[in-house]
């Protein structure tokens, strides 16, 4: 199981310049910030798949789902 | 052969999401969510005062499948507008609170002012834990 760092620096590693603030009561669910100026000129959908394909290889349970996520371009 | 499409299922999906307005695919019923997520983005699109049909993917593991094929979105629920795939629970919850949400469905602007019943904590709620299971 991954740790909320662990997923924060997965996500800061997947998206170059990202800041993401990752907290995890069970280290299962995992609600994420992530703020990205590469989320610029993006909407909201294609911010979150940029998210969503770092862990498209089965990491979190295999289940994306357990990341609840919020993401900011500032 | 256009009247033999190769894959009926995603033609089928893909009709339902260009021929609806508002349509929503998720877990159960709008009546009997079996998701949190679901039930939290069924409330967002009542609060707004919006009609929208619904597709319960539990009906046939296939849905999903193909659903998430079309829209390159990987989890339930997911709600389109007008053909164009507006997101899944954050999204739509955040849309909501922002009033966006409302703008978007073409809602009269004073809908959307409720605030949406808190997510239960993560990690203590039965219907996540059966979510994972399912994948």
């Amino acid at each position: 199981m991954p740790t909320a760092d662990e997923v924060k620096a997965r996500i800061e590693s997947g998206i170059p310049g990202a800041e993401a603030e990752v907290t995890s009561d069970d280290n299962v669910h995992f609600s994420a910030r992530v703020v990205a100026a590469e989320f610029a000129g993006l909407n909201l959908v294609e911010q979150h798949r940029l998210v969503y394909a770092i862990f498209e290889d089965g990491e979190l349970g295999g289940s994306i789902h357990a990341l609840a996520l919020t993401t900011e371009t500032q | 052969m256009t009247d033999q499409p190769e894959n009926p299922l995603r033609e089928a999906l893909a009709d339902a999401i260009a021929s609806n307005e508002v349509i929503l695919f998720m877990k159960g019923s709008p009546e009997q969510p079996m998701c949190g997520f679901s039930a939290r983005t069924c409330a967002a699109l009542t609060a707004t005062e919006t009609e929208f049909a619904a597709v319960d993917v539990l009906a046939d593991p296939r849905i999903r499948q193909e659903l998430s094929s079309i829209s390159n979105w990987p989890t339930i629920p997911q709600l389109f507008v007008r053909g164009e795939l507006v997101g899944g629970a954050d999204i739509v919850g955040q849309m909501y609170e922002s009033g966006e949400l409302a703008a978007v469905l073409g809602a009269p602007a004073t809908a959307g002012s409720e605030p949406l019943p808190e997510m239960t904590e993560p990690g203590s709620a039965p219907p996540l834990q059966i979510e994972n299971r399912l994948g």
